[in-house]
């Protein structure tokens, strides 16, 4: 019985399968550095940035180019234990080709596969429920999601307002993507404080809260169909349902009450 | 008056639209201008009736010259009255985008002096926008029926979408309820849209740089309920505009008691016919990605749809025949036709099966729920395994389904007709 312990990164997670399959090992559970102590041996091999390129060019050469990006995504998926799906799925893409990407009803495949579909919803959700402020004519926004949507959100925006310096800050996971006029990039970021708006910005939330109020229908209303469509869990980053105070000192969500943590909270389905 | 009052007055005037897609044209971001599109669309938020809010849906003007008596804007109805100018809504729509608040503008108006002089006001604004915001986002503008084909051509050139709204499923409706507008004066711009947009399209194959003229194509809507017609009427009517004008979209709007004119239904005790616009829904999307026509679905001897039933789960009903499908045989149209299978899991089923053959575990984990699916598909030859039915228990079971699904809200009035059928 083995363990992985590596830095969170897909290069370090690379460097392990690397390590798996050279020794043949197959590993019963990947930790984090901080993620406390095994009860089993602990292997932490050194993350090599040269190795990780390698394997990553090499699932696309020997399986597929479609192969390489599924594991690359369902690096980015909130799957708990996702590494050893992952590595299992590189196990077989390398023996059997291509081919495993079609073993839909395999219960490890079906497992990634649904949590890229709650990934891919969760980004096209993003996508529109994000919400900036201009600060200085600088567009500040902050979400908090359950996957680690930001470096595909990131590409979107950047070319979205290519005229414009953003700022989006991911709570979840602690980093933030900042872009200026079109040149973009991804850092590390412990905490993020949006900072008290103007009176034009303010003027703008106010406008957008009275439209928002103004284009239901009464006589239609559906709280339910409302939620099916946009869950809860959007709103409390949603300049809508907040007030200018609650935007700028950021209203407590999910991780604040600890219910989710480092964002690993999806349920294991057996 | 200033811009807030403004927006309320001219949003709270659209809100009747039921259109607030922004799909159909994917245009990447292009240095100096701001705002992209993407194909499917983006939702930016939904309010609380649950309706979808992607564009910044407001009129230009709610000044009318007409006088139809289901819409709020008639000018016989005593309501505040105002116009944007075009740089306000400009700047507004700007501002707002930039927040991603809204995916683009949804552009309508009420007929201010004439069609000609509203569609000048609108391509003035959308030219502002488009010009000197170089906006390169998503732009909806509906086409004022009876204004001047080029300007309509013109409107066209600024907008991805164009709508003409058809407003009543027919033509002695649409004499009774609004005098103003005539089948012909819809039809026309229609046909116009149709024409120039697949004029452009060829053009644009052969130059790089010809003009594109309403890329996402064009849509309409109709009111339903104020009027008597039939949901085969409308089913078929919609199937015509798709084949005939080729639309990219048919919306159906719950008639909204507006108003007390004689000729519609009085307001006192009139309730929306929101599951009728339920099941309008179901059947156009059978109609557009399902591959049933609208004779399929429903036809003289059964001209409406089942209140207790899905569209989908009746036409099942209807012909045993075409049932069970076997799963790991059937085309990929024939799995299309089973109710519970939509077109995500009948695309997993086509390609899970190269690899090896289904079993129900299986087709469980790909992800098709069984709910309703069971009743109608075999894996291997067989049934789902202890499971008992008879066409009557099948019927019951599924509008029990049904019924759990809209649950048992006050709005929902037609509900009343299941506490007989679901014992």
């Amino acid at each position: 019985m083995t363990a992985y312990r590596y830095d969170g990164t897909f290069a370090g997670f690379l460097t392990c399968v690397w390590d798996a399959l050279e020794c043949g090992i197959e590993p019963v559970e990947f930790l984090l550095p901080d993620g406390g102590a095994a009860l089993w041996e602990t292997r932490e091999p050194a993350t090599d940035r040269g190795k990780a390129k390698r394997l990553y060019t090499a699932l696309a050469k020997r399986v597929s180019p479609a192969f390489q990006k599924l594991i690359a995504r369902g690096f980015l998926t909130c799957l708990p234990q996702k590494e050893l799906d992952l590595l299992v799925l590189i196990r077989r893409g390398l023996a059997e080709g291509d081919r495993v990407r079609l073993d839909l009803s395999n219960p490890v495949m079906a497992r990634v596969n649904l949590a890229l579909t709650k990934m891919w919803t969760e980004w096209d959700h993003l996508k529109g429920f994000v919400r900036f402020s201009d600060l200085d004519g600088a567009l500040v926004g902050e979400i908090e999601p359950k996957n680690r949507v930001l470096p595909l959100l990131a590409s979107h925006f950047a070319a979205r307002y290519s005229g414009e310096r953003l700022a989006l800050y991911d709570r979840t996971h602690h980093e933030v993507f900042l872009s200026d006029r079109g040149r973009w990039k991804l850092l590390p970021a412990e905490d993020f404080r949006m900072g008290p708006a103007g009176a034009q910005e303010r003027a703008f939330r106010a406008m957008w809260r009275n439209y928002y109020q103004t284009i239901a229908i009464e006589g239609r209303l559906n709280p339910k169909c409302q939620s099916t469509h946009m869950p809860k869990r959007y709103r409390h980053v949603m300049t809508e349902f907040l007030t200018d105070e609650e935007l700028e000192t950021g209203l407590p969500g999910r991780s604040a009450a600890g219910s989710l943590g480092d964002g690993r909270g999806n349920k294991r389905t057996p | 008056m200033d811009v807030m009052e403004k927006l309320t007055i001219l949003a709270d005037a659209a809100k009747y639209d039921a259109a607030c897609t922004s799909s159909g044209v994917t245009r990447g971001g292009r240095a100096g201008t701001i705002g992209t599109a993407s194909n499917s669309g983006c939702c930016h938020t939904f309010s609380a009736d649950g309706r979808c809010v992607s564009l910044l849906k407001v009129l230009y003007t709610n000044c009318c010259c007409y006088d139809c008596a289901y819409c709020v804007n008639r000018r016989s109805n005593d309501v505040p009255r105002t116009a944007f100018t075009p740089r306000e809504l400009a700047e507004l729509a700007i501002q707002f985008y930039r927040r991603n608040y809204i995916e683009g503008l949804f552009l309508s108006s009420a007929v201010l002096k004439s069609p000609d002089y509203t569609t000048e006001r609108m391509i003035e604004t959308l030219r502002l926008l488009r010009t000197e915001y170089a906006f390169n986002g998503y732009i909806h503008a509906k086409a004022i029926p009876g204004a001047d084909p080029g300007l309509t051509y013109e409107l066209g050139l600024l907008a991805d979408r164009l709508s003409v709204n058809i407003e009543l499923p027919s033509e002695s409706s649409l004499r009774l309820l609004a005098p103003d507008k005539s089948r012909a004066s819809i039809f026309k711009p229609m046909a116009q849209i149709r024409d120039g947009a697949a004029q452009s399209k060829a053009e644009l194959k052969l130059y790089r740089h010809a003009p594109r003229f309403a890329p996402a194509g064009q849509s309409t809507q109709m009111i339903v309920g104020a009027t008597p017609e039939s949901d085969r009427h409308i089913l078929t009517l919609t199937e015509g505009l798709y084949k005939k004008y080729r639309l990219k979209r048919v919306f159906y709007s719950a008639y909204m008691p507006v108003s007390d004119h004689k000729n519609l239904p009085a307001p006192a005790h009139f309730k929306p016919p929101l599951l009728r616009e339920h099941r309008l829904y179901q059947a156009d999307w059978l109609l557009r990605f399902y591959g049933f026509t609208a004779q399929e679905i429903l036809d003289d001897s059964h001209p409406n749809f089942d209140a207790a039933l899905d569209p989908k789960s009746d036409w099942a009903l209807r012909h045993p025949e075409f049932f069970p499908v076997e799963v790991n045989r059937a085309d990929y149209e024939a799995i299309l036709r089973v109710p519970g299978i939509g077109m995500r899991g009948a695309e997993r089923i086509v390609a899970a099966r190269r690899y090896g053959p289904l079993s129900f575990e299986g087709l469980k984990r790909l992800g098709v729920v069984m709910k309703r699916a069971q009743y109608f598909i075999t894996c291997g030859g067989r049934m789902l395994p202890g499971l008992r039915c008879s066409p009557d228990s099948v019927y019951r079971r599924l509008t029990g389904l049904e019924q759990g699904l809209l649950g048992s809200g006050e709005s929902w009035q037609q509900l009343s007709l299941f506490e007989q059928g679901a014992g």
